[in-house]
């Protein structure tokens, strides 16, 4: 905005007399139900209650519904845009909403939710800081509602709400809300939504909407707008890692030479060293600028152009980047993919990748597996069809800049365009590199949350790819997890003698060896097992950049501390593996004798009999160690590692 | 790239510079559609804004119905030159002349469909490959699900069951020889953001926007300002009023509104204040509950 007025100036007069609101912020969601959960009603309830809906437009509502036969006003014609979705009652593409309060300006991706449903709900939840996911309080939680929780964790929103809808038709009923609460969130806890608000509602009366219930006393929360008007924006936004994609060149005249974009994380400021890629050419920040004026400072989202001291040759789909925090760099990415087009996935053939303002060739390799997004599980494919995901390895005709998605969206997503069509068939979000060496990723990111923006990693003095060239294997991170007496610690035995017969570097860390010394001073309750596991893998993390393959034997019960874990290493160096026992087989092996000492009471919080256990969601190894011998189940571990050419013995 | 806490209006300014960007590096010959109106104007300063201190690298292009507001079209060329744009203008009136459309007849007679043909006609005889458009997605129920980058088909169609997905801020600009986009920066964009944007700015705008008397005759509840282009029904009746425009297009179809709101600040309160939407001006979005999405299959603006 420009700092000089002309005539007609307004300021001085108060935001309420000029309309203009300047500390409003924008809050983009999205909104994910089944046909009948009433989500357009929804919807229009909250364009009805907010005011954000026009005489005209409330006319033709009306009109509209006579016309179906119903007697009174339909709020879900409001939204329903498309001719054919007023004929068959359903929402059929992402449609985008609008409406304010004195607060926010709110976008609302409005996703449907039939048979086109995933592909259609990755495209909404793609840009989205908040999902509103309905439950139809008649129903419960059905393989759907599972599936938009699954969507949301996937494409990494921070926050959901789950509204629990037509409380109306079940009399306002606690019991029946507080039983879909537990339904969901045990479902949940296998996902990576950090913020979950329940909130029971009836959008076609109006309750907890826009303003509170009075119908349902028993429930403490705000109704839903409060928690859209209050929910922080840009949880998403990473504001530490500077990566700015050259979008376009800009040369007026021989003497003026600028590169347009956005910083899509982090910020630069005028006088900051920076790197080109990919030609590693280094030079720095000279001036930035806006039709406004320079700047001292190009903050994350802002459109700027930047110039530099020295003439290098930069083009559209080069990265202006920081030379002590590079993304990776590698021509094969493991990455889930949802696939959009009605012709499936052909493995080996080529596509376009989209990728910040990169256009490469590029094929998909492989398909690890198609995730079954209402169960989770895993199945092998050969291809996936429209609105299938799986997770996949592409390899790309060039190397690709990029960080994992659930660090950076910006430069962690692509898309795939057929060549032929031109029709965008594939949305895909990257994990990682696969099997190549990359560039030196700061193993702190991960954990970017809790280190401060001013700590910048200085990487390690000699980095791990070069012991790992010395020493001819890849560092690895091997984490069994599963009760006690599943028999994580003598199968972790096993596998690291046999790692070390054939001259690995290698350490075992097991609960003994730690809470003996490191971890002394924790207990078992929930907050010192977090703890214990943070601190576990910290310093499987140190072993891991001395080169090591580093097996870690912990119960770890809480799939959060273990995804923790995961994100201190790359993609492909953490390897989980289920050690899988039921509570009858570990109580009968008993080792320690805890089970008996649990029994008679001499220990509380004790995992699988008074303290619970979360299963791995997707670990990369299962092991049934009721129908395995610990010898086959090392062998196993073993060829893992083989196949995954961590080893090569 | 999502939010952060600069507020909404920023936010909408840099994506409208990312997507004009985006445009310029994936097409080789854009235009941006201009009609004098506030959104277009809006999309123009925006241009300015993502090219500077180059020039604008495409040309504005009016389709001109010739039943424009004599001030619209005064405050057109003064506004390209004071952008320092190329402005290209194509006259409905031509295909007219050559057969290529015919006139509408009756009272209610418009020239807004009309403009379809000559839009196609220039956009073929141009070899323009994108259009750049002002349209917005809370102007009417069809456009809310259309894409910032839109595909047309060689026809120049719009294909609502068959757009491809727009994620992130990836925007997918390759078609096939014969076809071309429309592209829509503001489509994020509110009648509300449009008005605090430009007073935020400073942007000039026609007069017509303002308070102001004119002579204008009621139709089904619609404000038609009467002008030589306007045929008046012997059941008309003429009178003077002090009314503005929320829309300025075709003077034949564009609704006024009785308002004294004569400076950008009284349009904010009012609009913050409308009860009808800026399109329930327009006579030619009245005709079905569908209108706009009929229009647009077949590629209207």
């Amino acid at each position: 905005m420009p700092s000089t007025r002309q005539p007609g100036d307004t300021r001085g007069e108060t935001p309420e007399q000029t309309g203009s609101a300047p500390m409003m912020d924008l809050l983009r969601f999205t909104t994910a139900g089944s046909v009948d959960d009433g989500k357009s009603t929804l919807i229009g309830r909250l364009l009805y209650d907010t005011k954000s809906i026009f005489e005209d437009q409330l006319e033709a509502v009306e009109g509209a519904s006579r016309k179906l036969g119903e007697d009174h006003m339909n709020l879900a014609l409001l939204t329903d845009g498309l001719r054919a979705e007023r004929e068959q009652k359903i929402t059929i593409d992402v449609a985008y909403r609008y409406f304010a309060t004195p607060r926010r300006k709110f976008i609302i991706a409005d996703t449907p939710g039939h048979v086109q449903y995933t592909r259609n709900m990755v495209t909404g939840a793609s840009t989205a800081d908040l999902a509103v996911v309905l439950v139809d309080a008649g129903k419960g939680v059905l393989t759907q509602s599972r599936r938009h929780a699954f969507i949301t964790s996937l494409l990494g929103i921070p926050h959901m709400i789950v509204a629990v809808n037509k409380m109306d038709l079940v009399d306002f009923a606690q019991s029946v809300y507080d039983e879909i609460v537990a339904d969901f969130g045990r479902f949940a806890a296998r996902l990576t939504v950090k913020d979950i608000t329940y909130i029971p509602i009836s959008a076609l009366e109006g309750d907890n909407v826009v303003e509170r219930s009075t119908r349902m006393p028993w429930y403490q929360g705000g109704p839903l707008l409060s928690k859209l008007e209050t929910v922080a924006v840009g949880a998403r936004t990473n504001s530490i890692d500077f990566r700015f994609p050259v979008q376009y060149v800009i040369r007026p005249n021989q003497t003026f030479r600028g590169y347009a974009g956005v910083a899509v994380s982090g910020s630069v400021a005028a006088g900051d060293d920076v790197v080109v890629l990919p030609s590693g050419m280094a030079t720095r920040i000279k001036s930035i600028e806006t039709f406004d004026g320079p700047r001292d400072l190009a903050d994350v989202g802002e459109s700027v152009v930047l110039t530099t001291t020295d003439e290098i040759d930069i083009s559209r789909g080069d990265m202006i980047v920081r030379p002590r925090n590079l993304p990776a760099v590698a021509r094969r990415l493991d990455a889930y993919l949802c696939w959009m087009d009605a012709t499936d996935l052909a493995v080996g053939r080529p596509y376009l990748l989209a990728h910040t303002t990169r256009r490469i060739q590029a094929i998909v390799k492989g398909i690890d597996y198609r995730v079954n997004v209402d169960t989770l599980h895993r199945d092998p494919a050969s291809t996936l069809a429209m609105n299938e995901i799986g997770r996949v390895e592409i390899e790309a005709a060039d190397p690709i800049f990029f960080d994992s998605y659930r660090l950076n969206s910006a430069t962690g997503s692509f898309v795939l365009i057929d060549l032929q069509t031109n029709a965008t068939v594939a949305a895909g979000m990257i994990r990682g590199e696969t099997h190549d060496v990359a560039a030196a990723t700061h193993p702190a990111a991960a954990t970017a949350t809790t280190v401060s923006a001013g700590v910048v990693w200085e990487g390690w003095n000699i980095p791990r790819e070069a012991r790992e060239a010395r020493q001819g294997h890849q560092a690895a991170v091997l984490w069994l997890t599963g009760m006690s007496g599943a028999g994580k610690t003598t199968i972790g035995r096993l596998v690291e003698r046999q790692l070390f017969e054939q001259g690995c570097r290698t350490m075992l860390l097991d609960g003994d060896n730690l809470r003996h010394g490191l971890c002394g001073d924790l207990g078992f309750s929930p907050a010192d097992r977090d703890e214990n596991i943070r601190r576990a893998g910290q310093v499987a993390h140190l072993f891991f950049e001395q080169g090591a393959i580093v097996l870690c034997a912990f119960v770890s019960p809480y799939a959060a501390g273990r995804s923790n874990v995961r994100g201190l290493m790359p993609a492909g160096r953490f390897v989980e593996v289920f050690v899988q026992a039921d509570v009858e087989t570990c109580r009968a092996r008993d080792p320690k004798g805890l089970y008996a000492k649990a029994s008679t009471g001499g220990l509380d919080q004790f995992t699988g009999v008074s303290a619970p256990y979360e299963e791995p969601a997707e670990p990369e190894l299962t092991i049934d160690t009721r129908t395995m011998t610990a010898q086959a189940a090392a062998e196993m571990v073993i060829d893992f590692l083989r196949r995954s050419r961590l080893i090569d013995v | 790239m999502h939010t952060s806490s600069r507020g909404h209006l920023p936010q909408l300014e840099s994506e409208g510079i990312l997507i004009l960007r985006e445009v310029a590096a994936q097409f080789e010959r854009p235009a941006l559609l201009f009609s004098g109106g506030k959104d277009s104007i809006v999309v123009a300063w925006l241009a300015r804004k993502a090219f500077a201190p180059a020039r604008v690298p495409f040309p504005l292009l009016h389709i001109d119905t010739g039943h424009n507001f004599p001030e619209t079209l005064r405050f057109r060329d003064d506004f390209a030159r004071t952008m320092d744009c190329t402005l290209l203008v194509r006259q409905v009136q031509d295909s007219i002349d050559q057969g290529r459309v015919q006139e509408e007849t009756g009272a209610a007679a418009s020239r807004n469909a009309l403009q379809t043909t000559t839009l196609l006609d220039a956009i073929k005889e141009l070899g323009l490959d994108v259009a750049i458009g002002g349209a917005r997605r809370d102007e009417e129920k069809a456009r809310a699900t259309e894409r910032i980058f839109s595909h047309r088909d060689v026809f120049g169609q719009w294909d609502p069951r068959n757009q491809r997905p727009e994620l992130w801020n990836l925007y997918n600009g390759r078609k096939n020889h014969g076809e071309h986009f429309r592209v829509f920066p503001l489509s994020n964009w509110t009648e509300l953001d449009i008005w605090q944007y430009i007073s935020a700015e400073d942007i000039p705008l026609p007069g017509l926007y303002f308070a102001h008397q004119r002579e204008i005759v009621e139709r089904d509840g619609m404000l038609l300002a009467t002008t030589e282009h306007l045929r008046l029904d012997p059941s008309d009746t003429v009178s003077t009023r002090t009314v503005r425009f929320r829309t300025v297009g075709d003077a034949t179809c564009t609704g006024a509104v009785e308002s004294s709101a004569s400076t950008v600040a009284d349009i904010i309160i009012e609009t913050a204040a409308a009860r009808i939407t800026e399109r329930g001006g327009r006579a030619d979005d009245k005709r079905s509950d569908t209108a706009m999405e009929d229009r647009k299959r077949q590629g209207y603006f």
